[in-house]
């Protein structure tokens, strides 16, 4: 089951340069939360927080709390044991270019340290079936490598891969940018199902899709969160003027 | 559509042109190709001629008979050699990963940059020297001749090799590919050995055996550590026999039929390289998927 995020007074940097300014939300559980911005406003940077991803780059550092479900993220909690809570699905479909299908799939729990064999047949197909791609590829699965997948199968794996460890949370850093219409479509159907069991922060650059996947949005400029709200609010009655320019096109 | 046909005519005065020059470059690129093989071709060949003639099933099967009687081989310098070179991998192949993970997962500092400019000293430094240095930390220490000391020598040039090339491999590994290995909260050790390393493995073999290949029909490190050996010896703490000190060994001495027989070693010691090359190809490609890449 997914669980809440509470982030309060989140400040990021790279280097010197301060990418997110004084953060706070809250994220519902079982719900698709959706950050949309332009580009450069600091809306990756805000997710990447979430799973500690940020702090992978040299020099980047974080100041502030999230507490995910009951777990303080950073506070108590090592990196990898918050990643394991937090799946996470990038913008380029990432699968691992050397290993098939089905280890894909594993990779999460097997190098982790997982061994039990049936169980790993097990969770590898409900995972691929929770992403919609069981069908296409459960007769190649250890013969054929994640990289030979068409981009759309590919973000799926990725989607997949993420499931399997069994996350509460679901972070998709515009998972569907690289993709064609068709598989975009599949994506987001998949992310309708997916609000089930999970919590969802998906960032998008298209606000259409904010607004076919998710219930809440928030308005991210120049690192500041402007504003936060059900989706229908933000975009057919903004309370901000810059949230109002954004998404009517006047800049952006 | 007239715009379209006059296009089309200039197209074709055009590809006149266009299709003389592309001949030319393909004729160049070929020209290129051919002398590029010639002295591999030539080397082979000359060995062929020259050695054939001394090699037969007793050659690869014998050790050596004594001066001025007929026949014998090298067999036991085959086995040294594999003996030797066995123990260089030992040391060469992990010493060179370890060094070539620590240089690209964690060396962007001073130290890194220090240790990258060492292999590469290392990797100039004449092999002679490298054999010196050997004799000087295993001969003297254990007070004779080993394949041992020999195979330290050939162990230390292969470090450097191999740590440059896995390091070069590793960072040919994209961010995005140990970033999705992150994000399954997989440790960052395990990352850099199940992941980026496995991603690299065709890169980081042929690094392997580029060293190998290269320490293989190496003479002088040997001279003064693994001795060289008329008889058979699988010891490691023993003098042994090694094909390119036997080669030495033989052109050197003043009988033909000795010098028959250096040739055919040369060319069975090309020989096994290739086929320990090719072997080493054949496994590692074997594990592939399809579109893996």
């Amino acid at each position: 089951m997914g669980v809440g995020i509470q982030v309060r007074n989140l400040n990021a940097w790279f280097g010197k340069t301060q990418a997110l300014h004084q953060i706070s939300m809250d994220l519902a559980a079982n719900h698709a939360t959706a950050v949309i911005g332009p580009s450069g406003c600091g809306k990756s940077t805000f997710v990447r927080c979430l799973n500690r991803m940020h702090e992978t780059i040299p020099g980047a550092r974080v100041e502030g709390t999230v507490q995910i479900g009951d777990v303080q993220v950073y506070n108590g909690t090592s990196a990898t044991q918050v990643r394991r809570r937090v799946g996470m699905v990038f913008q380029k479909p990432n699968p691992f270019p050397t290993m098939s299908i089905y280890d894909n799939v594993a990779a999460g729990l097997k190098l982790n340290g997982f061994r039990d064999r049936r169980a790993l047949d097990e969770i590898v197909e409900r995972s691929l079936q929770q992403a919609a791609l069981w069908d296409e590829v459960k007769d190649k699965l250890k013969k054929q490598s994640g990289a030979s997948l068409s981009g759309g199968q590919q973000q799926r794996l990725c989607i997949a891969r993420a499931l399997a460890v069994e996350p509460q949370v679901l972070l998709m850093d515009e998972p569907a940018s690289a993709l064609d219409p068709i598989s975009t479509g599949k994506i987001e159907e998949l992310i309708f199902q997916l609000k089930e069991e999970y919590t969802i922060v998906i960032v998008t650059h298209n606000m259409q899709q904010a607004s076919r996947v998710a219930e809440f949005t928030g308005f991210f400029l120049l690192g500041e969160l402007i504003e936060f709200d059900r989706t229908e609010k933000i975009f057919t009655n903004p309370s901000d003027k810059r949230t109002e320019d954004y998404i009517t096109g006047r800049f952006g | 559509m007239p715009e379209k046909h006059s296009n089309s005519d200039r197209d074709r005065t055009v590809s006149l042109r266009r299709r003389l020059m592309n001949s030319i470059m393909t004729l160049a690129a070929a020209a290129a190709l051919v002398l590029v093989l010639i002295p591999l071709i030539a080397i082979f060949g000359y060995l062929c001629y020259k050695g054939l003639g001394a090699l037969n099933w007793a050659f690869i099967t014998q050790t050596p008979k004594p001066v001025g009687e007929p026949g014998g081989g090298m067999a036991n310098a085959i086995g040294g050699s594999l003996l030797v070179l066995s123990i260089a991998s030992l040391i060469g192949v992990p010493l060179g990963i370890g060094a070539g993970i620590y240089l690209a997962e964690y060396g962007r500092d001073r130290f890194g940059d220090l240790v990258r400019f060492t292999a590469d000293v290392l990797n100039g430094i004449p092999s002679i020297v490298i054999g010196i240095v050997a004799y000087g930390l295993v001969v003297l220490l254990q007070g004779h001749f080993s394949a041992l000391a020999g195979g330290v020598a050939l162990g230390i040039m292969m470090i450097p090799t191999i740590a440059r090339t896995t390091e070069e491999m590793l960072l040919l590994v994209p961010t995005h590919v140990r970033e999705a290995a992150y994000g399954l909260g997989i440790a960052r050790w395990r990352t850099t050995l199940s992941i980026t390393l496995r991603t690299a493995t065709s890169g980081v073999v042929t690094g392997i055996m580029l060293a190998f290949a290269r320490v293989a029909g190496e003479t002088a490190p040997l001279l003064f550590t693994a001795f060289g050996n008329q008889y058979w010896n699988w010891k490691v703490n023993q003098p042994t026999a090694a094909l390119p000190l036997q080669i030495f060994t033989y052109a050197i001495s003043p009988f033909e039929e000795w010098h028959r027989q250096a040739w055919a070693g040369a060319l069975i010691l090309i020989i096994l390289i290739v086929l320990a090359v090719s072997a080493v190809r054949l496994t590692a490609g074997r594990g592939m998927l399809r579109g893996a890449g």
